[in-house]
């Protein structure tokens, strides 16, 4: 998979000092499991964290705190040590997405949101006013042209987009601010499927898009 | 008992080499001796961080008491190869603060998953001291011209995201961000130099 659209820096910076909502963070961590040129921009990142950990004046910890945690040490804690599952074989969904889906993406039980637009939202992720959601867009069909209150991430997970910007294809994401209008359209004759957070409804330019908005709450 | 605020009384300095070295031995052999150092290194500095990120003085203790409970339990997924133990331990405290206090989760990344490509940076990186290379990024902080740290600081020691920054400093949020990324580029620069 080679990946020509990454993330910003600065988006990469923010999900490090750990200022994005649980909802962008989720985004941001898929793509990064797919994508070893931001992870390792992520990794010089993490040293500014470590750095500045490192440089923090100690301050006394309770007294009894050592004894207390080294005594609850060889408690029974095997929930906590399972790793992620790591079976390659069985799913190509990058992590933690895969968590919440079935193993392939065939197997995902779409909802119709829109002609040729089906949805499937992940309740799990909070999200505060915006949303996250799987969509799949049949060839040919546009999202109608939005902008944003806040940031959106597209991240392709199969089949390509087009927009303004750029084509899109598996692993790339579209990282846009509130300054950006953008219209993409699925364009090859396969379904794309995208993960996609915003922080804040869509703003659709046209009248019949807001009216679509107000029926399928998108 | 001791007066909480006040600051731990100096232990023996530990390099970032030593304490990487002492995850290892907890990684690998399950080391008490090793965790306790590290305990009495990271603990009080985590509390200090996570005070200053704005917790009370109990959830401070707490967290910093979680964060090195979890480097035990998580000690396994250690990999020395791809981290030092501070950036490690950063990760940890910097997720359960958020999961404690802001009532979020922070997602982290896969750091073994499908379509690992070997980058050349990893193989160089491995040939710089790693303690060295801490050193960089500190003096490279510190380098950063005035407008640049302010952002660099209210975002990771203060918890401030872009917005709240923005409004904070009276500065759109399109310099906020072009800021940030300059920073990171000074700081990739300095080590860049070093690494050819």
């Amino acid at each position: 998979m080679t990946i020509h659209h990454h993330l910003n820096d600065d988006t990469l910076m923010a999900y490090v000092a750990g200022t994005v909502s649980e909802s962008m963070s989720f985004v941001i961590a898929t793509h990064l499991s797919l994508c070893a040129t931001c992870r390792n921009k992520v990794k010089e990142m993490e040293k500014i964290g470590a750095v500045s950990l490192e440089d923090e004046t100690p301050l006394a910890m309770q007294s009894g705190a050592l004894d207390m945690v080294m005594g609850m040490l060889d408690n029974d804690f095997d929930e906590e040590i399972t790793p992620p599952a790591n079976d390659h074989a069985v799913s190509s969904i990058p992590m933690p997405l895969r968590q919440f889906l079935p193993d392939d993406l065939d197997q995902i039980q779409w909802k119709n949101m829109a002609p040729g637009i089906k949805t499937f939202p992940l309740p799990e992720i909070k999200a505060g006013n915006g949303a996250v959601r799987l969509l799949k867009i049949s060839p040919g069909v546009t999202i109608p042209e939005h902008g944003h209150c806040g940031a959106e991430l597209t991240l392709v997970l199969k089949g390509s987009f087009s927009d303004e910007v750029g084509r899109f294809k598996a692993g790339d994401v579209a990282d846009l601010d509130e300054d950006t209008n953008h219209q993409p359209i699925a364009d090859t004759s396969e379904d794309c499927i995208c993960l996609i957070v915003t922080e804040s409804p869509l703003k659709f330019k046209a009248l019949m898009p807001r009216l679509m908005q107000y029926f399928v709450g998108m | 008992m001791q007066d909480q605020t006040c600051p731990a009384k100096p232990t023996i300095q530990h390099n970032s080499t030593e304490l990487t070295a002492l995850l290892v031995k907890v990684s690998q052999q399950r080391d008490k001796k090793a965790f306790a150092v590290l305990f009495e290194h990271f603990a009080p500095r985590v509390k200090s961080y996570v005070l200053k990120l704005g917790s009370d003085e109990t959830m401070a203790e707490e967290i910093a008491q979680q964060t090195l409970l979890q480097v035990w339990r998580k000690a396994h997924l250690f990999n020395e190869e791809k981290a030092q133990a501070s950036t490690w331990i950063f990760r940890i405290a910097r997720n359960l603060r958020l999961d404690m206090i802001r009532k979020e989760k922070h997602f982290d990344y896969d750091d073994h998953d499908l379509n690992e490509v070997v980058d050349e940076r990893d193989s160089q990186e491995k040939v710089i001291n790693r303690n060295q290379h801490a050193q960089i990024v500190r003096t490279a902080l510190r380098q950063l011209p005035a407008d640049q740290i302010d952002i660099v600081r209210l975002s990771f020691y203060e918890g401030l995201s872009h917005g709240e920054i923005s409004q904070k400093l009276g500065v759109p949020l399109g310099t906020v961000k072009s800021r940030m990324r300059l920073a990171f580029k000074r700081i990739k620069d300095s080590v860049g130099e070093v690494l050819i």
